[in-house]
């Protein structure tokens, strides 16, 4: 129901009373309303900025947050005021929607921005205005489009595989993404020189050479030296049906795979090949084999593996084909008309070039495009003048579609660069985010050295005094948590030098541990003397993955890390200790976000998250000591 | 092929300036009205101050332009009747409403109209109903009028009533009115037959009273 409508329900109660009379039966009682009669005026301060509005104003829709009880809990007794803690920018257009009824949008503002408003009030992003209406639809597409790149992009290439690939796996990886491994990139290379060597091959065969001695005609080279041609084109096709059947094996969908069009064009780029070898050596048949060759020709497609530019301008053409399918439809309209026109201009001519509508065709379409060949002129006055008609309208049909599809590609193409941009502030980010890690371990590593989980002399104080209380809260969470599991947390050398010296499987002494849930001071020193080894389930190494990993793990956590990292990093900075070492990080970044993450704790089942981040850490290029565990 | 091109452009413009004709037009209509003054509103009515702001502020936002028509009216009642179709009453109520008889509800109509039905005596209430049954306004309610009241209200039931609604439901409801109403059965019901008709009648009286606290 439409929300002003409230106002008009207590007029339409009223005008009940015209059904009396009639009733065959009595009224029902009506509600009670306890609530006050009057009218009052609310205090809403958001963030500082006080509004006033009358509360009727507010009750107008009572499924939002403002107009349900909801705002209770945001009332302040104080001050005798709702205190909302949100953008005040944003809460004008929000309570204009209450006082007239229509949602505006505000271009000036990020569409997500507004969004995360809009559900914070309860409000649903439908009834915006319809002046507002395509703005709003419009970015939030755009927007939208956005972030499924930048995931799809995430998740495509650079994800690190998970440790039980199987060679399948690792092979299409390869394949697909050809600088994760070096084999793949000579592979890449090798393909691309074979295909420019045959293309060259193709080319050259045609090329009329020196003739034969005793023979006055040229031949081309192709036939002169049919050997060599033959054996290169061997070579090639050798490699092309083996890169093709190795994609084939490797392909997670066959079936999809051999609908894509990259494979269609490698069927296509060898078949000759073959078809020539089966073929007898007929008369009849060796003209249709001679078109086969043709086909040969496409094997050009296949360098647009290798070239991003030849891909955007293939995906420009495929999101303009409605643009591109009008431009025919115009030319053949006008192709049609004036061929028409042309012909009955010209019949009277004797021995004229437009002998039927369809020879006017040839005309009209060298015209159209201005080419203008010559072979076909019209004679008569009538005959030129359409002809010149013709050649005009031509230049506007074609110029019409050519601006959407240049801002078909301008659009594409700068979503590639973006994509591209996006990468590079991943990488800048995840090694931010893996230096706030360090930070983190170091941090507590350090606070159990100096034994923090209890207060000791003024000494030490000092150096715990430093910390924040959320520092020390968090540290004693991660002491719980080794507590609950009964292991402990330590770092990457000395775990390494265990896993040397014994297999994987060792255990630490349990009697510390559980002395020191009585809180003895005893508990520190074994700690500090003796580094115990997590166990680790699975413990294999991929070397060249690390940094790239980490997105794997956090990426799902990406945009809650993202701005909250940035700002507490910067409020952390001040909380430097005084007389600590500067290897003590200021922690805690990644503390925040979402705790099922990743628990370095082993008694559970180890998921794919674990061993990337144990696998990175152990990769990570600084000389710190570098945690395995994290929050 | 320009030659073309060139008549579909035309034509389009021929299409907006009909439609900026349109426009003048309603702008100028936009003549907002503004009521008398609060006091004198006050006077005439049952309201206390207060309640005349908030009835006033809830009209203005609904109607800037100070004046509710037909149509608006219709489009407001039929909110509240979705199963149905509310135009009929509604087109009566709201005559009933435009005391003036100029095809327009201004603040102080709709303003009188809620007093007498809200804060009104009995007698005022039930003159007030028999001047919505009435509709040619002759001081007589006949059976055609009383019949297109019950049809109205039946319409704003819509086709999905339990039991379901037959075709002379409307008229044996007419029936019973009027053997109620018309005392001296001359066909027709008098504004006198019907108030005192209307207070012999306990049940409705209590109903009456519920209306009090809607406001």
């Amino acid at each position: 129901m439409a929300a002003g409508v409230a106002t008009w329900l207590p007029f339409a109660r009223a005008a009940a009373v015209g059904w009396l009379p009639l009733a065959k039966k009595n009224m029902p009682k009506p509600p009670v309303d306890k609530k006050s009669r009057n009218d009052e005026i609310l205090f809403v301060n958001v963030s500082g900025l006080r509004f006033q509005t009358w509360k009727n104003t507010l009750d107008r829709y009572p499924d939002t947050l403002l107009g349900s009880s909801e705002k209770e809990f945001f009332y302040n007794e104080d001050t005798q005021e709702y205190f909302f803690d949100r953008d005040p920018e944003m809460f004008r257009h929000i309570l204009n929607f209450y006082r007239t009824g229509k949602l505006h949008y505000p271009r000036q503002e990020c569409i997500q921005a507004f969004d995360e408003e809009l559900a914070f009030y309860g409000i649903v992003p439908d009834i915006i205005g319809d002046c507002c209406m395509e703005e709003y639809r419009d970015r939030k597409k755009e927007n939208q489009e956005r972030l499924a790149e930048d995931t799809e992009a995430e998740m495509a290439t650079d994800t690190p595989l998970p440790p039980e690939s199987t060679s399948r796996e690792r092979l299409w990886r390869a394949f697909e993404n050809p600088h994760t491994s070096t084999m793949a990139l000579v592979f890449y290379y090798v393909t691309g020189f074979f295909i420019a060597v045959s293309v060259i091959a193709n080319v050259v065969e045609t090329v009329p050479c020196r003739p034969l001695k005793g023979s006055k005609k040229d031949l081309p080279c192709g036939e002169k030296y049919t050997l060599a041609f033959f054996c290169m084109d061997t070579a090639c096709v050798l490699i092309f049906t083996f890169e093709y059947l190795m994609r084939l094996f490797a392909a997670p969908s066959r079936c999809k795979f051999m609908r894509s069009v990259m494979s269609v064009i490698d069927v296509v780029a060898i078949m000759p090949y073959y078809i020539g070898l089966v073929m007898p050596e007929n008369e009849d048949v060796s003209g249709a084999f001679v078109t086969l060759r043709v086909f040969r020709v496409f094997r050009i497609f296949k360098f647009s593996r290798h070239s991003q530019g030849l891909r955007i301008l293939g995906y420009t053409l495929k999101s303009c084909a409605s643009e591109l399918g009008f431009l025919l439809f115009s030319l053949t309209m006008a192709i049609i008309i004036f061929a028409t026109v042309m012909f009955y201009a010209e019949k009277g001519t004797k021995g004229t070039n437009f002998t039927s509508i369809p020879a006017s065709f040839w005309y009209t379409i060298v015209t159209m495009t201005t080419l203008g060949y010559g072979d076909m002129v019209p004679n008569t006055i009538a005959g030129k003048i359409f002809g010149s008609i013709c050649s005009l309208s031509g230049v506007l049909v074609i110029a019409l579609p050519v601006p959407v599809i240049v801002s078909n590609f301008s659009r594409i193409y700068h979503q590639n660069q973006r994509a591209d941009k996006m990468r590079a502030q991943q990488k800048v980010r995840q090694a931010r985010i893996r230096m706030a890690k360090k930070g983190t371990t170091n941090a507590f590593l350090q606070y159990k050295e100096e034994g923090g989980f209890q207060f000791r002399d003024n000494d030490s104080a000092l150096c715990l005094k430093n910390r924040s209380s959320f520092e020390h809260q968090h540290h004693h969470l991660l002491h719980c948590l080794e507590k609950t599991t009964n292991h402990e947390f330590t770092d990457e050398l000395t775990f390494s030098e265990m896993c040397m010296t014994e297999s994987v499987g060792y255990r630490t002494s349990r009697s510390t541990s559980i002395s020191s849930q009585q809180g003895l001071s005893t508990s520190c020193c074994p700690r500090r003397s003796k580094r115990r080894a997590i166990r680790l389930a699975n413990s294999t190494v991929s070397v060249s993955r690390g940094s790239v990993q980490e997105l794997d793990t956090l990426q799902v956590h990406k945009t809650s890390i993202g701005h909250q990292s940035r700002s507490s990093l910067n409020a952390r900075t001040e909380d430097l200790k005084l007389n600590c070492e500067d290897r003590d990080f200021t922690a805690a970044i990644i503390s925040i976000p979402t705790p099922p993450a990743n628990t370095p704790d082993e008694s559970l089942p180890p998921s794919p998250a674990i061993p990337g981040i144990l696998r990175n850490s152990r990769c990570s290029f600084t000389h710190e000591r570098v945690k395995i565990s994290s929050l | 092929m320009g030659m073309v091109l060139g008549t579909f452009s035309m034509h389009t413009k021929q299409v907006t300036y009909r439609t900026d004709k349109v426009d003048d037009e309603l702008e100028m209509t936009m003549v907002s009205h503004r009521p008398e003054g609060l006091e004198q509103l006050e006077a005439q009515t049952n309201f206390t101050k207060q309640e005349l702001q908030v009835l006033y502020r809830g009209f203005k936002n609904e109607c800037p332009s100070g004046v509710v028509n037909e149509e608006t009216f219709k489009h407001i009642y039929a909110q509240f009747f979705p199963h149905g179709d509310a135009s009929t009453y509604a087109h009566y109520l709201f005559n009933a409403f435009d005391t003036r008889n100029n095809g327009s509800i201004k603040f102080e109509d709709f303003v009188m109209g809620l007093s007498t039905l809200l804060r009104g005596t009995v007698r005022d209430k039930l003159e007030w109903t028999f001047h919505l049954y009435d509709i040619n306004r002759d001081g007589f309610i006949n059976r055609e009028e009383m019949t297109e009241i019950v049809r109205a209200i039946y319409d704003m039931m819509g086709k999905y009533t339990y039991p379901a609604l037959k075709g002379d439901v409307p008229k044996q409801h007419v029936d019973t009115f009027f053997e109620k109403m018309d005392k001296n059965k001359d066909g027709v019901v008098t504004l006198e037959e019907f108030v005192i008709a209307c207070q012999e009648d306990e049940n409705m009286m209590r109903s009456m009273q519920l209306f009090e606290n809607v406001m």
